[in-house]
């Protein structure tokens, strides 16, 4: 099944770019390409897809993921930063009236998960705000759905203002109103069937409970499983009941969750709420940043970026450019680069964030061996001044010396030697092609994938 | 006009009973169809020549009917060899292509047989009904025992849903619409001991048919998964062959994750057919393809509306003639 997420979408484009030097229009349409095809497999709404993907290609041309020498990273670090700009800050405020109760009224369509919600925002109430709801079954209309609310009020000990199947939903509601003030319950939270967007007569009565209540909230319950159509279901009740929040349900199944930016994005509401499992507990604050990866199902790449951001000293790295600029780059130069890499954590942690790393030719059965690493560092401190800055004066004798000081063979510095020969090489070339060329360039000189 | 006229003399065959089935189809698919087919003449009407951007365009109008990803670019690509082949360069004579192509996804090798519920003629047939939470098993349950009690078969129903608040009742409601008996335990007991039960007083009773209804569980709880895997194991244990039927319900308006809940569901309990539930709002139903495509496995029955009787059994042709109605019927005029 073709279920990949963004980060191993874009390794094939990448890996032909990688060794380039520079990125070409042609490689950052391939891989917008891949972001929307990422995305549209995430169940983003394609109309919605289509906005993101022009402002990210035009982001993407400029100068911030051509010049750089990681453009896959730095695709992925605009594309993450547009979702997250479109889903939003964290909000999961709810209101408080001036004069209570506060009324909260639940929509959605059938089987979004709008009778358990209510009961999980009952006891959200309760055990975060200290608040004691009444919650109102006006589901007239799904067989049992006000026993199921009961049952949910008995497990819950909370009260549950019914009046069975024949009653009309707005005359519930309206005495569930009175039942809250006689009671002295500061909050009010009213189930009400699901319906069809497009089913006028239905809607219609959820406006007359609107009208008759006046909600301070009106929750739109959405299941995270919604295809291409979640679009239509959040605009229709938008448009007819001016929702204040959404909350987004089942996301503890393994949907990528798509819906959730596509309501987002027609209806400018905030998703409040997820619904993480079946307990009566698993309701968490949603956390839109946290969605735009799932969404893109890349894992902690972020967390990979973020940690190279934040230990890589932008000082150091500038200097170190100038010197693959010059071709002065030294021993003691890699030395200290390998520090920097050592400093962002165990290098196996490292590769297990690194979507598709396993695939990668080289390092499929590479055992990533510290100890190996610890070699080269025993090998470059084990070697004099003079060497490390001119490693052309090597010789036998020096190498023999060089191998015994460091616990490790001649044919292992001879390795060591051959490696950084050829880095020197390609850095020479690398800084040649950008000639000609100003810009920044070149940020990281490591590169992970 | 290869295409039309198969789609016409399948529904020659037996008239009355398809113009039916049709009507319906075209009235619960009266949404569906109109965004979707109407998206398709949009198209067809913009674009004259067969391009690229038509062929961006087309993929877009499937993508937004939710057929999967991959299956669409897999049909795009065919389409555009089978235009270079035929030399096909205007959009009207691409439009049967289109048509044709998507009901081979649908049909393979294979024809209405697949559709059809697999029941036993003297024996006790068995049906599991699986899913996720939400997608309308009990409520399908209901309105399949009404359907089967209609064709005079005696049904009883095994209440496994042990665990979601109200579900019990919520079958028994539905057992008395059908006047069909109801087993049952206590919430919270063993699935597997209410559906053993179920099989023995089935056979006590001498009924046609058990429906047992199961919790709605998400595919990747393993542990409900593998219960799932053990109220299956039960039933073979005592009826050998049985379960003779195992429905995925599926809610039409979900997106990609329906291919993953019918694999993982297929895993666990060798999913033989789907209901494929709501189809009578906006969405498009278009996973079905992708599901037939990926999964193989075809749609056994579709839930057009919320009365009793709102439950068809499927048929691929007139699925299909809901989906391109419009098409059809202009090639008539």
């Amino acid at each position: 099944m073709a279920f990949e997420g963004l980060a191993d979408r874009l390794q094939g484009t990448i890996k032909k770019i990688t060794g380039k030097g520079k990125v070409s229009e042609q490689d950052v349409k391939e891989m917008t390409r891949e972001v929307r095809l990422a995305l549209l497999e995430a169940d983003v709404n394609f109309k919605v897809v289509k906005d993101l993907i022009k402002r990210i290609k035009e982001r993407s041309v400029g100068q911030e993921v051509m010049e750089s020498l990681t453009p896959g990273q730095q695709v992925i670090k605009v594309v993450k930063e547009e979702l997250t700009e479109l889903m939003g800050g964290e909000q999961s405020k709810i209101a408080v009236s001036d004069r209570p109760p506060t009324v909260i009224m639940m929509v959605g369509l059938q089987g979004a998960g709008k009778t358990t919600t209510t009961g999980k925002l009952a006891n959200h109430l309760r055990k975060k705000h200290n608040r004691s709801p009444l919650l109102v079954a006006c589901d007239v209309y799904r067989p049992a759905a006000i026993n199921q609310l009961e049952t949910l009020g008995t497990q819950l000990d909370m009260p549950v203002y019914s009046k069975g199947t024949d009653a009309n939903p707005v005359d519930i509601a309206k005495e569930a109103m009175e039942q809250a003030k006689a009671e002295h319950n500061d909050y009010v939270i009213i189930d009400t069937a699901g319906r069809l967007h497009v089913d006028h007569e239905l809607m219609d009565e959820l406006e007359q409970i609107k009208d008759t209540v006046q909600p301070d909230e009106i929750f739109l319950v959405v299941d995270a499983m919604t295809g291409q159509d979640a679009v239509n279901v959040a605009e229709s009740f938008n448009e007819q009941l001016d929702i204040s929040g959404v909350v987004l349900t089942k996301l503890d199944g393994d949907t990528r969750g798509g819906a959730a930016l596509s309501i987002k994005a027609v209806t400018d509401k905030p998703i409040k709420f997820a619904g993480m499992g079946e307990k009566l507990d698993a309701l968490e604050p949603f956390h839109p940043e946290r969605m735009a990866s799932r969404i893109l199902g890349m894992g902690d790449v972020l967390s990979l970026i973020e940690k190279a951001q934040t230990n890589v000293d932008e000082k150091q790295a500038k200097e170190l450019e100038e010197k693959m600029r010059n071709a002065t780059f030294t021993f003691d130069d890699f030395l200290e680069q390998m520090g920097q890499v050592k400093q962002m954590g165990p290098l196996e942690d490292l590769m297990a964030m690194i979507p598709g790393a396993n695939k990668m030719k080289g390092l499929k059965n590479a055992q990533i061996d510290e100890k190996q690493l610890s070699h080269v560092e025993a090998i470059i401190q084990s070697m004099t001044k003079k060497e490390r800055l001119d490693p052309s004066i090597m010789n036998a004798s020096r190498k023999k010396r060089i191998a015994k000081g460091s616990g490790t063979s001649v044919s292992q510095v001879n390795r060591l030697l051959k490696q950084f020969d050829e880095m020197k090489k390609m850095m020479k070339q690398m800084t040649n092609m950008q000639k000609g060329k100003k810009g920044k360039g070149m940020k990281l000189p490591f590169n992970p994938f | 006009m290869g295409f039309m006229d198969k789609l016409k003399s399948k529904f020659g065959k037996n008239e009355e009973a398809t113009e039916e089935v049709s009507t319906k189809y075209k009235e619960g698919m009266k949404k569906t169809r109109n965004s979707f087919s109407g998206k398709l003449n949009d198209l067809i009407a913009r674009y004259r020549k067969v391009d690229e951007d038509f062929f961006e365009e087309l993929e877009e109008v499937l993508i937004t009917a939710d057929v999967g990803v991959m299956t669409v670019m897999d049909l795009v690509e065919e389409l555009k060899m089978e235009a270079k082949r035929q030399n096909i360069k205007d959009t009207e004579g691409i439009k049967e292509v289109i048509s044709e192509k998507l009901v081979d996804i649908y049909y393979g090798d294979d024809d209405e047989e697949i559709e059809q519920i697999n029941l036993q003629e003297d024996n006790l047939s068995v049906i599991l009904v699986v899913g996720v939470n939400g997608v309308g098993k009990t409520t399908s349950i209901g309105k399949l025992a009404h359907k089967l009690k209609q064709d005079g078969k005696r049904v009883v129903l095994a209440a496994g849903d042990t665990f979601r608040a109200g579900a019990i009742e919520q079958l028994e409601v539905w057992g008395e619409r059908a006047d069909v008996d109801v087993i049952k335990q206590n919430a919270g007991s063993d699935p597997a001991a209410v559906i053993f039960d179920g099989i023995k007083a089935a056979k006590s009773r001498d009924a046609d048919v058990l429906i047992c209804d199961t919790a709605g569980r998400l595919q990747n709880k393993v542990n409900l998964m593998n219960e799932l895997a053990k109220v299956k194991r039960v039933i073979e244990r005592e009826i050998p062959g049985a379960p003779h039927e195992v429905l995925l319900v599926l809610d039409a308006t979900t997106g990609q994750n329906a291919l993953s809940q019918a694999k993982t569901f297929s895993e666990a309990t060798d999913v033989s057919g789907i209901v494929l539930t709501k189809l009578d709002g906006t969405a498009k139903g278009g996973i079905v393809l992708a599901i037939r495509n990926e999964l193989n496995i075809p749609v056994k029955l579709v839930g057009l509306g919320e009365k009793v009787e709102d439950l068809q059994e499927f048929n691929a042709h007139a699925f299909v003639y809901g989906l391109f109605a419009d098409l059809l019927e202009e090639e008539e005029d």
